[in-house]
């Protein structure tokens, strides 16, 4: 019998759900890029570890859940244990890092990914662990226009708006944030103004950390809680930030969504619409072969155009 | 201290030596590892280029490493197996890949030049990966290591020679270059391009220049890589091999004209010995990269000889 | 007839010769990093039937390759040149196979593989000192496709990650099933994210889903899949759904069919011992994974009952013969030294506490693989 694949039209409302899966996927990379971008535009501390955190977030969440049932508790263990991590590898390492030039950034938090892996493996084994979206957020829901769109992943929208909205509530309006902002701009300067430094870098690296441990326990629901998990997002991140702008909140979320969709889209789409021109079989591998590298093509393209991202202030 | 110039011999005849006695004594897999030493010290060499002369944090020397390979892989499969006709395409390809990646990454400079390297990186990772032209994720072996007329390429020892030949000459290059007009100049570029623009030179031009040349040195060890191991795969292109490439320019001494094969002797043999200690053996690299960092800087080279003379 | 256990050993300290030559074995195997749990219990499963047999003349040495083929190779290079092993095995993942055997047996050494079985070591580059004790990689994606005419399956979607294991997996399903392709997708190796494909799958009318996706990646898409209410079944190969990532998967995998050569219900004395004993040893269910490395050892010690591995002719002739007790119960080899065997259909259930398969029927039997034909040796 000959086969064929169908060469279906696409339709508004498979196109509509695909975009709300690229603001989803979107989302998650600002929980990541957020902190990456926030430690790096106070710090100036470019950190390969935030990943390891994005992992210790998944992990704590999903030994916490299983011990007690609750993804709730897990969620807000997640939260602690990645800030507490971060806290921990920010006094015990990271602080004599700040005056060192970026080289030896990179190949501490490279040791640190080395250790924090093994340690990972050394707890929790070398299997998966399990993780599953609460009772109360199963299932799918209706949206207009027939649209069937699972109502977990919608949450993780709505969650990574709050955060967004947060963040620029607590950078814009707050003392912290003020704080923040001049640790930017001088760091001589508010240290002479009496604000205790030490504390509020640990405090920021915390924040960063803690938002990786969040963007972790939500994935982690999704996907398979495994050590190595956070590689792959750091690296999503890092292209997140350097189109976005190195140090820009702003420009973290408005990266993070491009990428989201373009990565979403270009997977979904791509592999149909060269099957206009190819046989079918060649043309999904060349597809899929195109799409994977179309958020670093989208990266370049901003790079030619402004190199120091759509919002970065300092290149 | 030793002097920078007595450790240098010393690691030069050591290098040599090991490996002789080790054939000496019948133990061929010490000839092996010197050859990988000799290898990735030569492409910690040409990443030593760009990183430690010119200042420039390329955490996407994979991509050269790997595609260095990749041409030394693919010209085998159709057929072109001797070596002297397979470098100049190996470092060809690695140069004119810097060429791109290069001119496009050095439009930016500090943090922003790491992760847009990273990120060009792992765009040449994934499309090695779902290309199936050439093995994809599976690789593409050598069934028969490729030809150096006259020699035997396939006796440890003889292949060796190959290796630790191509890493002299890429060594006194790169000296002959940190001691040129080009080499003041990208020394300038890294300490000081303000002043740089001062005097008229542009900084894009020496940095890319320095970046091509790093390429195509790190694009020929690939090559060599590939036949060490008879076989290329998109591990040679991942983001780990680009981290590890930085991890033996740093623990030998960034800068130092022979501190990545002072970082590849060390990483090598520690890869090795800790392997046998522990499952976790990872955890212990780790440990001790962060010591370095933390308290050994400037590499073993830095540690046993004290900071560079400022020339 | 098949020899039990017990009496298979009894037969080996019998015939054993009184000098045997020490047989050394090298096995290379991924111990850390993502894919350590596949490795962890191949090694285990073969320290078990080597613990049982304790057979002196038997030596093991184990490294760990962190699934890296440089790594891998130079692993081989040491074993063969200062380890002076007599046979290699190990390796799990095809891409480390393809970078470590060509060049092992060209050395004249024994492989036994006890995961990996890409297509290029079934035909052309089949080799006599070349032994697959698991499968050809396609066997299980073949199995699932003729599952799918036997459940009256007519339109699939099928989706595999965009590399050479892949395409295979694909190719291999497509091989044996007969209906109409509502849906060919390749994903992104490593990819953690499946909601684009999970709309498309909905979208395209199909009415069964075949996915080849090892490892997290299944772990990710079946958890995706149950979540996003999609009721479409799903059919896939044992590697998602082995004993390790189950318990990660949970109730999302229950009722999904899935092919193996190998589950802890078939039915024969081998089996029922080895699955209790690896339970009593290591505190957990034996994996297929486990169970070919326990066959993997128990063929080669059944071999060094009959030859001496100095002699290679004959060696080679005693492995041929496949002469021991599979916990697959019939087992033996094809000509290219690939198995020939039933593969079964399971379903996924919940026994207690702890998620695991039970079979539900057979898909092949006495399957061979497609490349036996091009094997010239």
């Amino acid at each position: 019998m000959p086969r064929s694949v169908r060469c279906s039209a696409l339709s508004a409302s498979l196109l509509a759900e695909q975009v709300l899966n690229g603001l989803q996927l979107g989302v998650m990379l600002f929980l990541m890029a957020a902190g990456l971008t926030l430690v790096f535009g106070v710090m100036g501390l470019i950190n390969l570890a935030h990943g390891s955190l994005y992992m210790v977030g998944a992990f704590a969440c999903a030994a916490t859940a299983a011990a007690t049932g609750s993804f709730w508790l897990g969620l807000a263990a997640s939260l602690a244990a990645a800030a507490a991590a971060g806290a921990l590898v920010e006094i015990a390492v990271l602080r004599r890092l700040y005056a060192r030039d970026h080289l030896d950034q990179v190949l501490a938090t490279f040791a640190l990914i080395l250790m924090f892996s093994e340690a990972t493996r050394w707890l929790f084994g070398s299997f998966p662990l399990y993780l599953d979206v609460p009772r109360s957020l199963a299932g799918a829901v209706e949206l207009p226009f027939g649209i069937r769109y699972p109502l977990y992943r919608l949450m993780i929208i709505g969650v990574g708006l709050a955060v967004a909205l947060g963040l620029f509530w607590l950078i814009g309006r707050t003392r912290l944030g003020v704080r923040i902002r001049a640790g930017e701009a001088d760091r001589e300067m508010i240290a002479a103004l009496g604000v205790d430094i030490a504390r509020l870098y640990t405090l920021v690296f915390a924040l960063g950390a803690a938002l990786a441990g969040l963007a972790g326990a939500l994935v982690g629901t999704l996907q398979s809680v495994q050590v190595g998990m956070g590689e792959p997002v750091l690296i999503l991140a890092f292209v997140v930030i350097v189109i976005g702008g190195i140090g820009s909140i702003k420009g973290a979320l408005v990266g993070a969504l491009l990428v989201g969709v373009t990565d979403t889209l270009g997977r979904a789409l791509l592999p149909s619409a060269l099957g206009a021109f190819m046989e079918p079989s060649g043309a999904t591998a060349v597809g899929s072969a195109i799409a994977s590298m179309l958020i670093y093509v989208l990266m370049a393209l901003v790079l030619v155009v402004r190199p120091a991202g759509l919002f970065g202030a300092r290149a | 201290m030793i002097p920078e110039r007595w450790l240098n011999v010393a690691l030069a005849a050591g290098l040599l030596a090991v490996p002789l006695l080790a054939v000496a004594a019948g133990e061929t897999f010490t000839v092996t590892l010197a050859t990988k030493v000799a290898i990735l010290g030569l492409a910690g060499a040409g990443l030593n280029l760009a990183l430690g002369y010119g200042g420039l944090v390329s955490f996407g020397h994979a991509a050269f490493f790997g595609l260095g390979g990749y041409a030394a892989g693919i010209l085998a499969s159709h057929g072109i197996v001797s070596m002297p006709a397979i470098w100049p395409v190996a470092i060809a390809t690695g140069g004119l890949a810097a060429l791109a990646i290069g001119a496009l990454s050095l439009r930016t400079t500090g943090v922003y030049f790491i992760m847009t390297t990273l990120a060009f990186g792992q765009m040449v990772y994934y499309f090695a990966v779902s290309w199936p032209a050439y093995g994809g994720e599976d690789g593409l072996p050598i069934y028969v290591r490729n030809r150096f007329s006259g020699l035997d390429t396939l006796d440890p020892i003889q292949f060796f020679a190959l290796a630790y030949v191509l890493l002299l000459a890429a060594l006194a290059l790169t000296a002959r270059i940190a001691a040129s007009r080009f080499g003041l100049a990208l020394a300038g570029a890294r300490q000081n391009p303000a002043r740089l623009q001062a005097v008229g030179i542009r900084r894009y031009g020496i940095a890319l220049t320095a970046f091509v040349i790093s390429g195509a040195i790190t694009g020929l060890a690939g090559a060599l890589y590939a036949d060490l191991n008879r076989f290329v795969s998109p591990a040679m292109l991942s983001w780990q091999t680009s981290g590890e490439l930085l991890v033996f320019v740093i623990l030998g001494g960034t800068g130092r004209l022979w501190g990545p094969v002072a970082g590849a002797a060390l990483y090598v043999t520690l890869e090795h010995w800790l392997g046998g200690v522990s499952d976790y053996w990872r955890f212990l690299l780790g440990l001790l990269l962060l010591g370095v960092v933390l308290f050994a800087r400037g590499g073993v080279i830095g540690l046993l000889s004290g900071p560079p003379r400022h020339g | 007839m098949k020899p039990t256990m017990t009496a298979v050993l009894a037969a080996m300290a019998l015939t054993a010769p009184a000098l045997a030559e020490p047989v050394k074995v090298g096995m290379i195997t991924t111990l850390s990093g993502g894919g350590a749990g596949l490795g962890i219990d191949v090694r285990d499963g073969f320290m078990l039937a080597m613990q049982q047999a304790n057979n002196p003349d038997l030596e093991l040495v184990v490294e760990d390759d962190q699934q890296k083929p440089d790594i891998a190779v130079q692993l081989a290079d040491e074993m063969i040149q200062s380890e002076k092993v007599d046979v290699l095995t190990g390796i799990i993942f095809s891409n480390l196979a393809m970078a470590v055997i060509p060049s092992a047996v060209a050395q004249g050494k024994f492989y036994l593989s006890p995961n990996a079985g890409p297509s290029a070591l079934a035909g052309s580059g089949c080799d006599p000192n070349y032994f697959n004790v698991a499968w050809q990689n396609d066997n299980l994606h073949e199995a699932a496709g003729a599952y799918a005419n036997d459940a009256g399956f007519a339109n699939s979607f099928i989706m595999a990650p965009n590399y050479p294991a892949g395409t295979d997996a694909l190719t291999g399903y497509k091989r044996f099933y007969e209906g109409e392709l509502a849906g060919e997708v390749y994903t992104q190796l490593g990819q953690t994210d499946y909601a684009a494909e999970i709309a498309q799958i909905r979208d395209s009318g199909a009415d069964s889903v075949f996915f080849f996706l090892p490892g997290g990646m299944g772990i990710s898409f079946m958890k995706q899949y149950a979540q996003a209410g999609v009721d479409i079944p799903l059919i896939g190969p044992a590697f998602s759904f082995d004993q390790g990532i189950l318990q990660a998967v949970g109730d999302a995998a229950l009722g999904v069919k899935n092919t193996s050569q190998w589950s802890k219900d078939i039915d024969n004395p081998t089996n029922k011992a080895f699955v209790e004993s690896f339970q009593t040893e290591y505190g957990r269910l034996p994996s297929l994974y486990a169970s070919q490395g326990f066959d993997t050892a128990n063929l080669l010690l059944s071999a060094m009952g009959k030859a001496e591995v100095t002699d290679a002719d004959a060696f080679r002739a005693a492995l041929e013969e496949a002469d021991f007790a599979s916990t697959r119960g019939d087992f033996r080899f094809g000509p290219n030294h690939h198995p020939i065997q039933d593969i079964y259909v399971r379903e996924v259930v919940k026994e207690g506490d702890v998620y695991t398969n039970r079979i539900v029927g057979v898909a092949l039997k006495d399957h061979a693989d497609a490349y036996a034909a091009e094997c010239q040796m």
